[in-house]
Parts: structure tokens; sequence; C-alpha cells
């Protein structure tokens, strides 16, 4: 619209909507304690962060825990498979951003964390990803890491039998 | 506190998915001018104004309180802007409260809103960041893993949400504020609609909405020179959590059951089925009423299907959650929570028309927001506390 004068926007008949699209780039400070998480996701590792207090694990980390307000020092790798606590099925395309529908969204549970990653499950049908299901991290190709957990492109069963839900359910 | 506070005056615009005739100022202002009519005050009577919205990405207008000081009378008084994700308008209101509470202000004015039509919602939720993975699922995409989890634990059949999804509808015919009017809403039609983010359909998700609501807060003195009756606020309460702690609930956050035994403690609200006669609660997703009848103490945890099967929950229920329609019904995000607030006022004044829960005394207004990590609730009475 710009350039137009009031009188030329008449033309098409009074203004109905205003939209206002904004956009936002920004760089991330990610800190002492994520960057450490973010150089290890770069080499294919997942490092959690221990509280010293409660011993929960946290995955991503943040630097501390919400429990108890003290720095999580201690790092702790973690296997790269684990288990789908909760998940949904979505069916509605949203953006070219988004995989071809169905894809799964899944709350992912590594082996020996306290807290549970989003990620999308491949690799199987959709209607077949139940909680409980096993699955492992599907890396994109080494040349293509970054210091982004969108190095791991999504989840893929790995054919164990699934894990009882007394092993999850309060991470949920 | 040293005040009693009243709701004096309601109004809200008529909700749709465009309203193609009003800029954001002409709708929070519209809803504005109805509050100030209801209680028969003009822009002058007012001392301070509070406002709300959802985050300031969704229309892409940065500080809209300073662009609305204008249209919401506020040049010359008090105005600030209260930010808590979708429990915003319940917030909102209980900053407002504290203000004539504390004896700050007689008169405040409290507006909040959403103008979906010009806004993505999508986008602004959707933010990319390197430590996790990018999910372009929307709201639900977060919410329908954590209804599948109550599911599994609370062991409730399939059809509860259509329930819910049918009930609110059918409320909705009642209020003419409402958004969605669907003369024909039954399960059928539910089970029907496309499975958007499995397992909740579209019609047991919320509609994208235009609208605005709006309030007048008075303290006592205001409140015995009103025409109407005042709503008297018996209660309030808000509380908060992290997103991602190790332990947390999900499902049945702590906040929210925290946030629920504090404000029932000052209202003297010991058995909230009992003691209340309706509730307005935020369920912008159809199997959040069972889930929320637990958090919030009306049932045993693990009940909530069942009250909401047994039918407690419907306009002529023992119980009625949502006789407006609800969230399911009008989703201005923005205003949705002070919807809950003024629609429970609405039902203590006796104002709520074709919805009046009949001989309604005492009402809890309930909003929640963020991942289920910001809460905010009160109890309102015809009653003088």
């Amino acid at each position: 619209m710009s350039g137009r004068a009031i009188e030329d926007l008449n033309e098409d008949g009074p203004v109905t909507k205003m939209h206002a699209p904004i956009r936002l780039e920004y760089r991330i400070g990610a800190g002492t304690a994520q960057s450490r998480f973010l150089r290890g996701v770069a080499e294919g590792k997942l490092l959690g962060q221990k509280c010293p207090v409660c011993s929960k694990v946290y995955m991503p980390p943040r630097g501390s825990c919400p429990i108890h307000g003290v720095p999580t020092e201690e790092e702790v790798e973690l296997p790269d498979r684990g288990t789908v606590t909760t998940f949904c099925v979505v069916n509605i395309p949203f953006s070219d951003l988004a995989p071809e529908v169905p894809y799964v969204c899944a709350q992912v549970l590594l082996d020996g964390a306290d807290t549970a990653l989003f990620g999308l499950i491949a690799g199987m049908p959709a209607r077949e990803v139940r909680m409980g299901l096993r699955v492992r991290a599907e890396w994109a190709p080494r040349e293509e890491w970054t210091y982004n957990l969108g190095n791991i492109k999504w989840w893929e069963p790995t054919g164990e039998p699934d894990a009882d839900y007394d092993a999850y359910k309060d991470y949920i | 506190m040293s005040e009693r506070c009243a709701v004096v005056g309601v109004g809200q615009t008529k909700h749709k998915s465009a309203r193609t005739d009003v800029s954001i100022a002409g709708l929070v202002r519209e809803a504005a001018r109805k509050a100030l009519d209801d209680a028969e005050m003009d822009w002058s009577d007012v001392d301070a104004v509070v406002i709300g919205k959802a985050p300031d990405m969704f229309e892409g207008v940065v500080m809209p309180e300073l662009y609305l000081a204008d249209a919401l009378g506020a040049v010359g008084k008090p105005m600030m802007r209260v930010h808590t994700a979708g429990s915003v308008g319940g917030s909102t209101a209980l900053v407002a409260t504290g203000l004539v509470q504390a004896g700050i202000h007689e008169r405040v004015l409290v507006a909040a809103f959403e103008k979906q039509s010009e806004s993505d919602a999508m986008w602004a939720l959707t933010v990319s960041q390197p430590f996790s993975a990018p999910l372009v699922a929307g709201a639900g995409g977060y919410f329908a893993p954590l209804i599948r989890g109550y599911m599994r634990r609370s062991g409730a059949p399939d059809h509860i949400g259509m329930l819910v999804a049918v009930k609110d509808r059918k409320n909705a015919l009642r209020n003419p504020n409402a958004h969605l009017h669907l003369h024909d809403i039954d399960m059928k039609m539910v089970e029907e609609s496309p499975m958007l983010w499995e397992p909740l359909r579209y019609l047991e998700t919320c509609p994208s909405s235009d609208g605005a609501c709006a309030i007048v807060l008075g303290n006592e003195a205001t409140a015995a020179k009103v025409p109407r009756r005042p709503a008297w606020i018996h209660g309030t309460a808000m509380r908060s959590e992290p997103t991602m702690f190790a332990g947390r609930d999900q499902v049945n956050p702590q906040a929210g059951k925290d946030c629920a035994a504090d404000v029932f403690r000052q209202a003297g609200v010991t058995d909230p089925r009992r003691d209340l006669d309706c509730a307005e609660v935020y369920v912008p997703f159809s199997w959040y009423e069972p889930m929320w009848l637990e958090n919030l103490g009306f049932c045993a945890d693990g009940d909530g299907w069942k009250l909401t099967e047994s039918g407690a929950t419907a306009f002529d229920g023992d119980i009625p959650w949502n006789p407006s329609g609800g969230v399911l019904s009008s989703n201005p995000i923005g205003a949705s929570g002070l919807i809950r607030f003024a629609e429970a006022a609405q039902q203590v004044r006796g104002e709520a028309g074709d919805y009046q829960v009949d001989g309604a005394r005492r009402a809890l207004g309930h909003a929640y927001g963020g991942g289920s990590q910001f809460f905010a609730m009160w109890v309102v009475g015809s009653d003088k506390p």
C-alpha cells in the first residue's frame, strides 16, 4: 500500500481488515548451561543435567532445577532412545513448515531423563503409535548437524516391547 | 482487604469469526460502552482502566494499551496492561479488583479483547528455538497429548468429550453473544467432524473469534448507587507454575489445585459442587471439562468424566458448567477469561437472560493459560461478603 494516497484506497471500498504481519529474527544468547547442551547436540550427544538436591535429570537442561532453584551442574549423557509417554495425531496441514499429514507429535522420555522432549514419530503408520512405544532418534546426516535439537529429524520405533504404563505414568 | 468490591456493569460484543465493521479500538470500545451503559456511568466516572489481551505477536500490534488509551477514555488516567497468556482476561479482572479492594480507586473499567481475524495465533505460538524440535501443531498439538494422558489415567470412555462439545453448543443457542450457534448440534455431528488432533475432533475445539468483553468494578459506595444488582466478589486467586519441571503433573496441575483451594477458602466454599450454583470455566477443548472438574475439586480425581456423563454439568444439572456456551462457543483469546468472569457475575446478578440458572447466588469464574501454567479464579455472589 505504500505510496498510495488515501483517496486512491477508496476505490477498493472501505477498509475492513488490518493485517500487520510481523517478523521476528533474533540471536539466542544460550548461556553457559544451554550452550553445553547445544555443543553436545552438534556432536550427536544428548547431555542432560542433574539436580544436586533431587537428582532429577533435565532434558533439555535449562541450567537450573525449577523445584529447588539450584544450578544443575552435573552433566549426564543420555542415550538417544526412550519411551513415548503420550502423543496426538495431527491431521491438519498447518503450513509449509509442517510435515505431511497425518503426523504424530509425541512427548518422548529419554531413558534416564525426568522430563520429556517434544518430537515427531515416524517410521510407522500414525495409527499404530501408542503410549509406551519404545523409540530411538533418527538423526539428520552428520554434515547437516548444527547447534540445534532439530539435528534429530524424528523418532522411530526400536522394536522393543512397549514400556509398562507404571514406568512412565508419572511423567505426563 | 479494606474495601468490598463488586461488578456493577458488564458488556460484551457479539462474537464472530470476523468483525469487519470495526477496528480493534472500535471493538474494545463497543464492549466498554455497553459495560458503562449497564452501570449507568460515563467515561468520566471511571478512575482507571486495566486491559488485557494475548501476546502482541497475535495481531502484530505492539503495546496496544498505548494505542487504545483514547478509545477507552483513559487519557489522563492510570492505565495498565496485564499479560498472562490465555488466562489474561481473568488476571486482568483480578488486578483491577485489587485496585478497588486496596482503596486506590473507586471505579475501574476492565477490558479484554482479541481480533483473531487480523491475527496469526498459529504463527505466534510456533516460536522456533534450538532447544526443542520445531513442532508446527498449534495449541491442539500441545493439549491433545495431555487429553490422551487424562483418558488413559481415568479410564474415561471416548464419547465424554463429545458430550461436552454438544452440551456447550446447546447452551450457546440461548446466548445471543455467542459466536457459534449450531442449531443442529448433536453427537453424530461432532463424531463426524474431522479428527484434527486425534483424539480431538474439529467440533471438540474452540472457534477462532473476534470479540471483546468489559466490566466495571466498583467499591461499596459505588455498588449502592448503581441501578442493577451488583455481583459481589467473595474471593480471588491467581497461581502459576513453570511449564517444565521433573514430576510436573501436566494433566492435573498443582497450580490449578492450589488456586482453587485458595479462592474457595476465601469464599467459604467447602464443597464447590454443593456450595456453588454454576461455574464458567475455561474449557477450550471438550475434554478440559472433566479434567478441570477434578482439578478444581468438584469431584474426586478420576471421577470428572462420570460427573459430565451424569448430566450434572448440563444446564439443568445440579452444577451447570458454562451455561453461556463457554470457550467452546466463543474464543476471542484475550477476552475469553474475562468473559468467564463476567458470565459468572451475570448469573449472580440475575442478568444472564435466556441462560440464567434459576436462583443462582454464587458462581465461579475461571481462566487458565500458557501450558496450563497460569490460573486465575474468582467467586462472585449475590450477597455482600
